[in-house]
């Protein structure tokens, strides 16, 4: 366990020091959101009903932007080869690597959003659920895309590939994350969408470090 | 050197058995085997392409061996493996990585832990570079501290490869005073090498001596590699 937190933390503080990671996808969040109201112009009623998916569909791209950088450069400096011999399993290694990633890219995009949806004049009543949406969406987000980061190491233009391998599978945390926010828009109960969320989440913590992990094992030889 | 006497139960010896290896359908060596001792090091040597990187691969378990197993010792414990990478962060510094790689493969009790990262930071004269990020290092020095993180581990097997890649003359020869230290307190070593290493007791273990010639697997012909030409 010490080893886990000591991983996570050294990923954190070294993504903070080099500031570039969440720089990159919380502008691409801000400025992509930004643009709608250009593209379709000063209907505020249109743009608060597309809000909750417009919002969620770019946060979820957003959150795709740096995914290659999660195992990548430790693939490429030989640090991947020394945790795989290490004694912490490697599925642990994964979920600590990929909560560092969440920290530093997804913890951003869920502060960014409720002020974006104010942006696209998204009705106030669901702002709390969005953040409570992206908080149990995203990090399935990133363990599913700690899959595909890891099956797609030594490929080149593997960042494009990911966003291929990835995207369908984000298609149920979308669904159900957007449907958390038009049921408080709407007024209906929420509660079965958020739970079906936490089961996605939980789910994706169980089986994405097994999967990813065995990808690793795999890349490295 | 081949010779293999496993023991029952408690073995204290890292064993490999007629261990085959194909890379990109080639057979690069079969039939190789050898065993070690606690206290005792072993050169792989050869020519470029002849599998050294690759033996080390499979003796560290990242790479599956086409025949053959690899026993290591009942109490190895942790490994250290030192591939072509250094495996630094170019924005962590010089502590922050020895503490870092001493936490996740080091010893669980934090005044050993203490204690190797100091012997670490001692024998490769890392204490001027200490508060610098790995990115301003020369190569030189990064391989130190890549040799200093093997060192961090106070691991029992070390496994190395090329470690005196880009060393200075006094880094080479801290390295063969920690390797020295490291076997005389009862430790072990693989390293893949082409120059010599000062060392008392070393083994040495030509690959050509397996490659093709041993093939008990395929005849290398078939595999597409003339036996003595590098790939």
């Amino acid at each position: 366990m010490t080893a886990f937190f000591a991983l996570l933390a050294f990923d954190i503080r070294l993504s903070f020091r080099r500031g570039a990671d969440t720089m990159v996808v919380v502008g691409f969040f801000v400025l992509t959101v930004v643009l709608f109201p250009f593209a379709i112009g000063n209907d505020t009623a249109l743009l608060a009903r597309i809000a909750p998916g417009l919002v969620w569909v770019t946060a979820l791209l957003a959150a795709m932007l740096a995914l290659d950088r999660l195992f990548l450069a430790d693939f490429e400096d030989g640090s991947l080869d020394q945790l795989l011999v290490s004694e912490m399993p490697l599925e642990l290694t994964v979920l600590a690597k990929a909560a560092a990633h969440w920290v530093t890219t997804g913890l951003p995009l869920i502060v960014a959003a409720p002020v974006l949806a104010l942006v696209l004049n998204m009705d106030r009543a669901g702002l709390a659920h969005l953040a409570l949406s992206l908080a149990l969406g995203t990090p399935v987000l990133t363990l599913i895309g700690a899959i595909g980061a890891a099956l797609t190491l030594g490929a080149r233009r593997g960042g494009v590939l990911i966003s291929l391998l990835v995207l369908p599978l984000y298609i149920p945390v979308l669904i159900f994350g957007v449907g958390v926010v038009t049921a408080a828009i709407d007024g209906i109960d929420a509660s079965a969408r958020i739970m079906a969320l936490g089961g996605l989440l939980l789910g994706a913590l169980a089986l994405a470090p097994l999967a990813a992990a065995a990808a690793l094992r795999q890349a490295a030889r | 050197m081949t010779d293999q006497q496993p023991a029952m139960g408690r073995v204290d010896q890292l064993i490999a058995r007629d261990i085959a290896c194909v890379r990109g359908g080639r057979l690069l060596f079969a039939g190789l085997g050898f065993s070690l001792a606690p206290g005792g090091v072993m050169a792989l040597t050869g020519p470029n392409g002849i599998g050294k990187s690759s033996l080390l691969a499979i003796l560290a378990g990242l790479a599956p061996a086409a025949a053959g197993s690899v026993e290591l010792p009942t109490e190895t414990g942790r490994i250290a493996y030192l591939g072509h990478g250094d495996g630094l962060k170019p924005l962590a510094t010089v502590t922050e990585t020895l503490a870092f790689w001493a936490v996740v493969n080091g010893p669980g009790n934090a005044q050993a832990r203490r204690q190797a990262i100091d012997e670490a930071m001692e024998t490769f004269a890392l204490g001027p570079l200490a508060a610098l990020p790995c990115g301003y290092l020369s190569a030189g020095q990064r391989r130190r501290v890549a040799l200093g993180r093997v060192v961090a581990t106070a691991a029992k097997l070390w496994l190395m490869d090329e470690p005196a890649t880009a060393l200075d003359g006094a880094g080479a020869r801290a390295f063969d005073d920690a390797l020295a230290g490291h076997v005389a307190a009862g430790g072990m070593a693989v390293v893949a090498t082409h120059g010599p290493i000062a060392v008392d007791g070393i083994e040495t273990l030509e690959i050509a001596r397996f490659a093709g010639a041993a093939a008990g697997i395929a005849d290398p012909d078939t595999w597409g590699l003339g036996v003595d030409q590098d790939p």
